[in-house]
Formats: structure tokens, C-alpha cells, sequence
């Protein structure tokens, strides 16, 4: 089974993944956290990444979060992409978290 | 009950890949496959329920929830319910009977944080799955997985906590059972309930209108939620925490994603609710034990992944 090198260009974290595994799983089994785990399954984009250098396969994403445009410019989910060569990828900032803060009374 | 809305009835849940999603609700949930219908629509039920289905799954680009829809007592009630809906100033479409299979007509608004809701009177009643409804054995052989009881609740994220509240309890008839307080007393949180639990629907603030952070499935007991984590490991589904136990209704509990990252919970216990209790309060000051009663302290995940 081919296994690949994944380098973070933004933390400078590298790990391996395998040929068929999702670059987030393979970072979350070396326990790293150089990329916010969210569902895992394509639909939160809380992973989302850049893809700087490397060819992959992408499963199902929510289009929200991945449409195909951006796709297209390698900015996709770690959950949802499987390396078919050695990757460089980067964290793409997450949109400002919205502050947890009431703009509704209470009655 | 007071104004004839009876009970959580359904929720359309959208996923990216029907057939993963259908194995994930049948094969782990342990949901019962009961339908499809021409839109390529998926029905299930869980085992206790005495309807057709309380679950519709629909392919779509992007995962989420649909609507959430409430089972009202009687049609004169739905038709009350719909005038008294539109003297409140809140827009209704009219849903035909048979828009889902063996449902009747469907009388549905969005309200204020963004979420699509539903009443309806009708559906085909099939009884429980696999049990007769005459000397019933205790369970049915050969559920599936967590073996899910029922479809229990949902929560969403959302803003105009306030506008939302109104309409359900003023309009609808819910009570507040449980609340979380910020310091100067804004809600930041109700949990809603028609009934004799904690929450039949939930909202918690968020300035992003219309997320969906889970739906929710009842089991028995501690024991089921703990052989629900065992599954979760065993078939690699995505975890998010737990079993734990919440501080909001004190429910015991785990989160898990299904393969579109729709978040599911299963849970057991937690406590009751009857019209004359006052509501709960928890504060913010102490959001992680409300949360996570053990951890005492709050996942970023849990409150920020939303489909």
C-alpha cells in the first residue's frame, strides 16, 4: 500500500498517510492538531485546507463549504481527501467565530 | 399539550450520499427502513413509534435540516393552530397531504432563528415495529445496532432566541423547561417541551441563522448508550463526546456524527417536566457543567460544528 507525506506549511507539522485514508484521519491518528478536527464527514468545513502541491482524490463535500470553484483551486476538506501523491497543504483561517453574544432580550 | 401540538413527529435530514446515510440510521441507529418515494426520499421509523416514519433522509448538496415537524392532536387543532399562527403575524404554507407518503396535509413556517417547522395531524399509523399491539412481547428480534427507541428531539442554532420563544410558547403551546442565563439575564438557551420531557425541541444562540447542531434518539438505559459507544468504535463513526452526562436535564448521553457530519445523539434518563414546574436555570458562568456535567468544561467542537 502506498503511504504518502503530508507537510502543514503553516505549522510545519509533516505526517504520513495511507493510499484510501483521509488526510485528516491520518493526522488524528498521529494525534496531531495542526488542523481543526469538525464531523469528519465533509459537511461542517472546519477542516478546510489548501491544497498547495500533490494530486488527490475528494469524496462528497457540502458545497457550502467546498464548492466546486474552490475545489477546483485546491481549497477542500482534510476529512474528505485521499493523497494519490505526496501533498504540501496550508490551514485556511476560519471565518471569524461569531461572538457568543445576545442580540435578543429575554422576556 | 395545552394547544393540541402533541409530540415531535418527524425531521428531513439532508445528506451528501444516500446510501451511506441510509446504512448509518438503519445498520448503527438501528432505524427501520419504511419507504422511498419517487424524489429518491428515504422514510425510517424507530421501533416504538407508531407511525409510518419520523425520519426522512433527502440527497442534497449540502447537509442540514429541512424542517422538524410536531404531530398535533386533531385536525380541528391543526386548523386552530394555523389561524391562530397567522393572527400572530407568522407566514404559513400550505404542504399537501401525500408531499410525504401517508402523511396528511402540512401547515409549515420558519420562525425568527432561521428553522423551518411543520404541523400536521395525519399519519399512517402502523404500530410499533415488529411487537403486536395485543399481549406485545417486551422487544422486537433483530434491530439493528444502538436499536433506537425513538426519534426524541432536536436542537438548533440560532439567532432571535426571544422572536422564537414567543411563538412556541404563546402560540404553540410549549413550555419552558430548562434556560441558560447570560449576567446581565439574556437567554442564551431554551429548551422547549410539549410534553412530560425535559425538551422536545431546542435552540441555543448563534448569530448565523438556521443551523442544525443534532437530532436526537431516546435509548433505555446508561447500559444502551454505553453499547452505543461500542458501535461508534467498532463501525469508525465519527465521535464528537461522550457517553457523559449533560447538566441541562441531566440526560445521560453521546454525540457522534452520521457520514454527511450531521450530528446525531443518542441518550437515556434525564429528568421530567409537568406544566406547573418552573423552568431550570443554568448560567453561563457555568456553561461547561450545564454542557458536560463531568468535563465541566466546553468542547469547542460541540459548540461550533454545525451543518
Amino acid at each position: 500500500m502506498a503511504v504518502f507525506q503530508v507537510v502543514n506549511r503553516t505549522t510545519g507539522d509533516h505526517f504520513t498517510c495511507q493510499e484510501g485514508q483521509s488526510v485528516l484521519k491520518a493526522m488524528e491518528q498521529r494525534d496531531l492538531k495542526c488542523v481543526p478536527v469538525g464531523c469528519r464527514g465533509g459537511g461542517c468545513g472546519f477542516c478546510k485546507i489548501q491544497v498547495l502541491e500533490g494530486h488527490f482524490e475528494c469524496g462528497k463535500m457540502s458545497k457550502r463549504h467546498a464548492p466546486p470553484e474552490a475545489v477546483e483551486k485546491g481549497e477542500v476538506l482534510a476529512c474528505r481527501i485521499y493523497p494519490l501523491t505526496d501533498l504540501i497543504i496550508e490551514c485556511v483561517p476560519l471565518p471569524e467565530a461569531a461572538p457568543a453574544k445576545q442580540t435578543t432580550k429575554n422576556r | 399539550m395545552k394547544k393540541g401540538v402533541m409530540r415531535p413527529g418527524h425531521v428531513q435530514i439532508r445528506v451528501l450520499d444516500m446510501d451511506e446515510a441510509v446504512k448509518h440510521y438503519t445498520d448503527l441507529l438501528g432505524m427501520i427502513e419504511t419507504d422511498r418515494d419517487d424524489q429518491g426520499r428515504v422514510y425510517l421509523k424507530a421501533w416504538t413509534e407508531v407511525d409510518k416514519f419520523s425520519v426522512v433522509l433527502v440527497e442534497a448538496d449540502e447537509p442540514g435540516c429541512d424542517f422538524m415537524g410536531f404531530k398535533v392532536v386533531d385536525e380541528a387543532a391543526l386548523n386552530q393552530l394555523e389561524k391562530d399562527l397567522v393572527d400572530y403575524g407568522v407566514g404559513v404554507e400550505q404542504i399537501p397531504a401525500e408531499e410525504l407518503k401517508d402523511c396528511g396535509r402540512r401547515v409549515r413556517f420558519t420562525v425568527p432563528s432561521g428553522h423551518a417547522f411543520e404541523l400536521y395531524a395525519d399519519k399512517k399509523y402502523t404500530g410499533k415495529w415488529g411487537v403486536s399491539s395485543v399481549n406485545p412481547e417486551a422487544w422486537p428480534r433483530g434491530l439493528q445496532g444502538m436499536k433506537a427507541v425513538r426519534f426524541d428531539h432536536c436542537l438548533f442554532y440560532g439567532p432571535e432566541l426571544a422572536a422564537v420563544y414567543d411563538i412556541f410558547v404563546n402560540v404553540l403551546g410549549f413550555h419552558l423547561a430548562e434556560q441558560v442565563l447570560d449576567p446581565e439575564g439574556t437567554r442564551v438557551a431554551q429548551f422547549l417541551t410539549v410534553s412530560m420531557k425535559e425538551h422536545d425541541v431546542a435552540f441555543i444562540h448563534h448569530e448565523e441563522k438556521g443551523k442544525f447542531h443534532h437530532a436526537s434518539f431516546y435509548l433505555d438505559t446508561w447500559e444502551a448508550v454505553l453499547r452505543a459507544a461500542d458501535l461508534i468504535s467498532m463501525t469508525d463513526t465519527s465521535i464528537d463526546i461522550g457517553p457523559t452526562r449533560h447538566g441541562l436535564t441531566h440526560g445521560q448521553t453521546i454525540y457522534f456524527f452520521d457520514p454527511s457530519g450531521n450530528r446525531n445523539e443518542v441518550f437515556c434518563g434525564g429528568d421530567y417536566f409537568y406544566p406547573d414546574h418552573k423552568p431550570v436555570t443554568w448560567k453561563t458562568e457555568e456553561l461547561g457543567k450545564a454542557i458536560f456535567y463531568h468535563d465541566r468544561a466546553l468542547n469547542e467542537r460541540f459548540m461550533t460544528v454545525l451543518t
